[in-house]
C-alpha cells in the first residue's frame, strides 16, 4: 500500500512539465526510477551495527571524517559512512573484517604514541587526527606503490582499506541496498544531481549549441 | 525469458548449438531460428534482465555481476612465450546472457575498405603477421546496414568525409550531444579536423519494448535498465525466442566439442548449474565464445585427431590476438560540462584513420572520441589530476571540483596482429571447475605503442585548442589486461595460416563454424563489435545456405 502510494506520488511528481510524449517514451524508465524512489523509502529507519561496537563505530567514523571531513558541505559523518562500512564487513566485503580487527588496536597504540594521555583516536583533536592518519598512510602508500585502480581493486593497508570504503560509503548509489548515501549527500558534495534520468542540455558547454552543422569542404581531407 | 522459448532434450538432435549469447552468438542464434532451424543456444553466464541492472557500483564493477569472476575463473599473464605466467587478471567480459555487449560502451564504427585490404596495400611489417581478409567492405556492406536497422544504431550518414560508402542511412538521429562532445567539436575544427556524431548501438528513438536513451549516466560497465542500449539481450535474443525454435540455456559452461568416428561434430559438453556434465546433440556446432574463450573452448577440446586443438591444423587457434591500441588523455575544464550524465561518446573523429607510415615513422591509424565513463566511486579513486591529496579537505575540494568538470579523449587504434600474441590453457592453473585457465601472452607490435602515443599527442593539442585548464595521461605501456578480444581463430583461405573459411566453417571440421571477435583478421581502429555483429549476419546467411545446399551432416 504504502510502496504503490510513493510510486504514484513519484509519477505524478514527475509528470509535471513534461511532455505526454516524452512520458511514454520513457515508460519503462519511470517505472524503473520509481522503484529506485521506493527502495529509497523504506531505508529511513537508522540502522543498527552489525559488525562493530559501538565504540569501534565510533573510532571508524572519526577516521572516516577525516577522510572526507565535514567542510560548509556534509562530509562521510554525515553522508552515514560508518553504516555503510559496517554492513561491507558483515556482507560483501567479510574478507576485510580481518584487516579492521588488526587495524583498530594500532591506531590506538599509534594514538598513545604520538600523542601520550590520548586515550582513543576519537579523542584527538582534528589537527592531532590528521597527524596519526598520515603516519598510517605514509606506511600504506609505501605498500601499495600507491597504485590506483578504476575498480576500486581490494586494498591492503588498514588506512587505504578506510579510505577506499569512505568513498564508496560516500558516492555508492543511494537507492543501493548498501546504506551508504544517506540522501545522497555525497553526490549532492560532488554535484551529481540524484536523478537516474536527465534531458539536454546536460552542462555549460552544450547549452548553447546550435545544431550539427555540417563540417566546411575541405580539399585536404586525406591530409595526415 | 518469453513463452515462445521450446524446451529441448539434450538427447533431442537439434540443427545447431550455439556456444555463446553475445553480440555474435545472439544474431545467428536470431538468423538460424527465424530460417527455420532448431536452435539451442549455451551460454556460460546466468540469465539476468532489466531489473536486475541496478545501478550499485560495488555489485556491478566490484562484484563483477555482469562480468567474468577473477575468483572463479583465475587467469595468468606472461608478456612472450619464453617467460613463465603469472597469476593476474588478465581479462574482462560479459558472463551472462548477451554477452558483452549488456555492458560496452555502444561505441559503434564500421570497418573501413583499408581495413580488410591493408596487407596487399602496404606490404609486410616486420614481426607482424598482417594478412587481407578473404571478404572486402563491399561483402560485409549490407550486413553493416542489417546492424543498424535491426539491432538499432543511432548516426548521422554523410557526415564524416572519411566514412566508407553506405547503402542506407542510420535508421535513427544521432544521440544528443554532450559538453563534452560540443568542446570537442569546435576545438577539432580549430585545428582543420572533421569531428561529427559518434555512431552509437544506443536508442536516440523508442522501438516496440524499448526505451530511448533516458541518459542515466551509469553505461559503460552497466547494463542498461530501459533497454536502450542495443544489446543481444535486448535485441536478438528477445528476437529468436519469439520464432518459437530457440532455446536460450544460461548457466550452462561449454568444456569440450565432441567428433564421431568421420570427424564430424557431434554437439556440445557443458557443466550445467549444478556442474553435472550434460551433452547436447546437434547436426552442427556455431561457437561464439568470445576471441579468448573460443579458442580456449578449442584447445580444450583435442583428442586424437587433433592433438593440438580441435580446428588446429594451421597452429593459429589462439594466436594473433590483438587487444587494439590507443591512450586516454584526462582534462578539467572552467564551467561544468556535467558529462556524468548520459551515455559515455558523443563526438567522434576519423582523420588518423589511415595515417601515412613515411611522414608519422611507424604503421597504423585510429580514431579520438570525447567522452566521459566513470561513475561516482571509480572517478573518486582513479580520475583527479595526479598530485591531489587522497583524503582530507584538498581531496573532498577536488571530488567537488572536478567531477563535473572533467572529460577524457580516447584514442583508438590498430593492434598488429603478432604470432606470439595468444590465448592458451595455463599449464598449472584451475578454474573452479577444474579446467585449465586461460593464459594471455602479450608484447604489442613496436608501432602499435607508438601509434598510442601519437594519438596521445593529438588529443593533448586538441585539449589545448579546447582551453582545457588542466590535462594529463598515463604514459604508453604495454598492455597486459584484455577487452577487446581479437583475431585467435582468423579467417582465411588458406588452411595453413588460418582457422576458419570465409563462410566461418573451420578448415578442419565441416560441421564446426566460430563466429566472434577471433574471426577477424584485423583489428579495425579500435571498435570492433559493429564488425562482429555484421559477420554474425553474414555467417548466418553463408550457414543457412550451406544447409540448404545439404552440405552439412543430417
Amino acid at each position: 500500500m504504502d510502496n504503490d502510494l510513493s510510486r504514484r506520488g513519484f509519477l505524478s511528481q514527475t509528470l509535471t512539465g513534461l511532455s505526454a510524449a516524452w512520458m511514454s517514451a520513457h515508460w519503462p524508465a519511470m517505472l524503473s526510477a520509481a522503484t529506485h524512489a521506493r527502495q529509497a523509502a523504506q531505508s529511513t529507519a537508522l540502522p543498527k551495527f552489525e559488525f562493530f561496537s559501538s565504540e569501534q563505530a565510533a573510532e571508524i567514523d572519526a577516521i572516516s571524517a577525516r577522510i572526507i571531513p565535514t567542510t560548509d558541505t556534509p562530509g562521510a559523518h554525515e553522508a552515514g559512512v560508518i553504516f555503510f562500512i559496517d554492513r561491507a564487513l558483515a556482507t560483501f566485503a567479510k574478507v576485510d573484517q580481518k584487516t579492521y580487527a588488526a587495524g583498530l588496536p594500532e591506531l590506538q597504540a599509534r594514538t598513545h604514541e604520538m600523542f601520550p594521555g590520548t586515550q582513543k583516536f576519537s579523542a584527538a583533536s582534528p589537527e592531532q587526527q590528521d597527524q596519526i592518519l598520515q603516519s598510517l598512510d605514509a606506511q600504506s602508500a609505501a605498500a601499495t606503490g600507491g597504485r590506483r585502480s578504476r575498480r576500486g581493486a581490494a586494498a591492503q593497508s588498514f588506512f587505504e582499506t578506510v579510505r577506499v570504503h569512505t568513498v564508496m560509503g560516500f558516492l555508492i548509489d543511494p537507492d543501493s541496498d548498501k546504506r551508504g548515501n544517506l540522501d545522497a549527500v555525497g553526490w549532492k558534495v560532488i554535484g551529481r544531481e540524484p536523478e537516474h534520468m536527465f534531458q539536454p542540455p546536460f552542462g555549460f558547454y552544450d547549452k548553447d549549441y546550435p545544431g550539427w552543422q555540417p563540417n566546411p569542404p575541405d580539399a585536404e581531407k586525406n591530409k595526415s | 525469458m518469453t513463452l515462445d522459448q521450446p524446451k529441448y532434450k539434450t538427447t533431442d538432435e537439434v540443427d545447431f548449438v550455439i556456444i555463446g549469447s553475445g553480440a555474435a552468438g545472439g544474431i545467428l542464434a536470431k538468423e538460424l531460428s527465424g530460417n527455420g532451424f532448431r536452435v539451442v543456444v549455451l551460454e556460460q553466464g546466468p540469465y539476468l534482465t532489466e531489473k536486475d541492472f541496478v545501478h550499485d557500483e560495488i555489485k556491478v564493477l566490484n562484484q563483477d555481476l555482469l562480468t567474468n569472476h577473477p575468483e572463479l575463473q583465475p587467469t595468468t599473464f606472461r608478456k612472450t612465450p619464453q617467460d613463465k605466467a603469472k597469476p593476474q587478471r588478465a581479462l574482462v567480459y560479459g558472463r551472462l546472457v548477451g554477452g558483452t555487449s549488456t555492458h560496452f560502451t555502444a561505441n559503434f564504427w564500421r570497418f573501413h575498405e583499408i581495413d580488410f585490404i591493408e596487407r596487399s596495400k602496404v606490404g609486410p611489417i616486420p614481426g607482424a603477421t598482417l594478412s587481407d581478409w578473404p571478404i572486402t567492405y563491399a561483402d560485409l556492406e549490407p550486413y553493416y546496414t542489417k546492424v543498424e536497422w535491426e539491432i538499432g544504431v543511432s548516426g548521422l550518414a554523410g557526415a564524416s568525409p572519411f566514412d566508407p560508402p553506405r547503402s542506407k542511412p542510420y535508421p535513427m538521429p544521432p544521440l544528443p550531444v554532450k559538453s563534452s562532445g560540443v568542446i570537442f567539436e569546435r576545438a577539432a575544427r580549430k585545428m582543420g579536423w572533421h569531428p561529427f556524431p559518434a555512431p552509437m548501438a544506443i536508442l536516440s528513438q523508442p522501438r516496440p519494448g524499448r526505451s530511448a536513451c533516458v541518459n542515466c549516466g551509469f553505461c559503460l560497465g552497466f547494463g542498461c535498465e530501459v533497454g536502450a542500449k542495443s544489446s543481444s539481450l535486448a535485441t536478438a535474443i528477445r528476437m529468436a525466442e519469439k520464432t518459437g525454435r530457440c532455446e536460450i540455456r544460461p548457466n550452462s559452461y561449454v568444456h569440450r566439442i565432441e567428433l564421431d568416428a568421420n570427424g564430424r561434430a557431434t554437439g556440445a559438453v557443458y557443466f550445467d548449474a549444478q556442474r553435472n556434465v550434460q551433452r547436447q546433440k546437434a547436426k552442427a556446432v556455431v561457437v561464439c565464445a568470445n576471441g579468448a574463450e573460443t579458442p580456449r573452448l578449442l584447445l580444450l577440446s583435442a583428442n586424437k585427431q587433433f592433438p593440438e586443438g580441435l580446428a588446429n591444423s594451421s597452429g593459429f587457434v589462439g594466436k594473433n590476438l590483438m587487444l587494439n591500441s590507443g591512450g586516454v588523455t584526462t582534462a578539467v575544464f572552467e564551467e561544468p560540462l556535467n558529462d556524468y550524465k548520459g551515455f559515455a561518446v558523443s563526438r567522434i573523429l576519423h582523420d588518423f584513420y589511415e595515417l601515412d607510415p613515411d611522414k608519422v615513422g611507424f604503421h597504423g591509424g585510429g580514431g579520438l572520441d570525447a567522452r566521459f565513463d566513470m561513475t561516482p566511486i571509480s572517478f573518486a579513486l582513479g580520475s583527479l589530476p595526479p598530485g591531489t591529496p587522497r583524503w582530507g579537505k584538498a581531496f573532498k575540494e577536488g571530488l567537488s571540483h572536478n567531477f563535473t568538470r572533467t572529460c577524457e579523449i580516447f584514442g583508438h587504434g590498430t593492434s598488429l596482429p603478432v604470432e606470439n600474441n595468444s590465448f592458451s590453457l595455463d599449464p598449472d592453473l584451475k578454474d573452479a571447475w577444474g579446467l585449465p585457465a586461460l593464459r594471455l601472452t602479450y608484447k604489442d607490435h613496436p608501432d602499435d605503442l607508438k601509434l598510442s602515443a601519437w594519438l596521445n599527442a593529438r588529443s593533448a593539442e586538441l585539449l589545448d585548442a579546447a582551453g582545457a585548464k588542466k590535462m594529463w595521461a598515463p604514459p604508453v605501456q604495454e598492455q597486459q589486461f584484455a577487452v577487446h578480444l581479437l583475431g585467435t581463430c582468423r579467417m582465411g583461405t588458406d588452411p595453413k595460416t588460418s582457422v576458419i573459411n570465409s563462410d566461418h566453417q573451420t578448415h578442419d571440421v565441416k560441421n564446426l563454424f566460430l563466429c566472434d571477435g577471433s574471426s577477424l583478421v584485423t583489428s579495425g581502429r579500435g571498435q570492433p563489435t559493429m564488425t562482429i555483429e555484421a559477420l554474425a549476419f553474414r555467417a548466418a546467411d553463408r550457414i543457412t545456405a550451406l544447409a540448404k545446399l545439404g552440405d552439412l551432416p543430417a
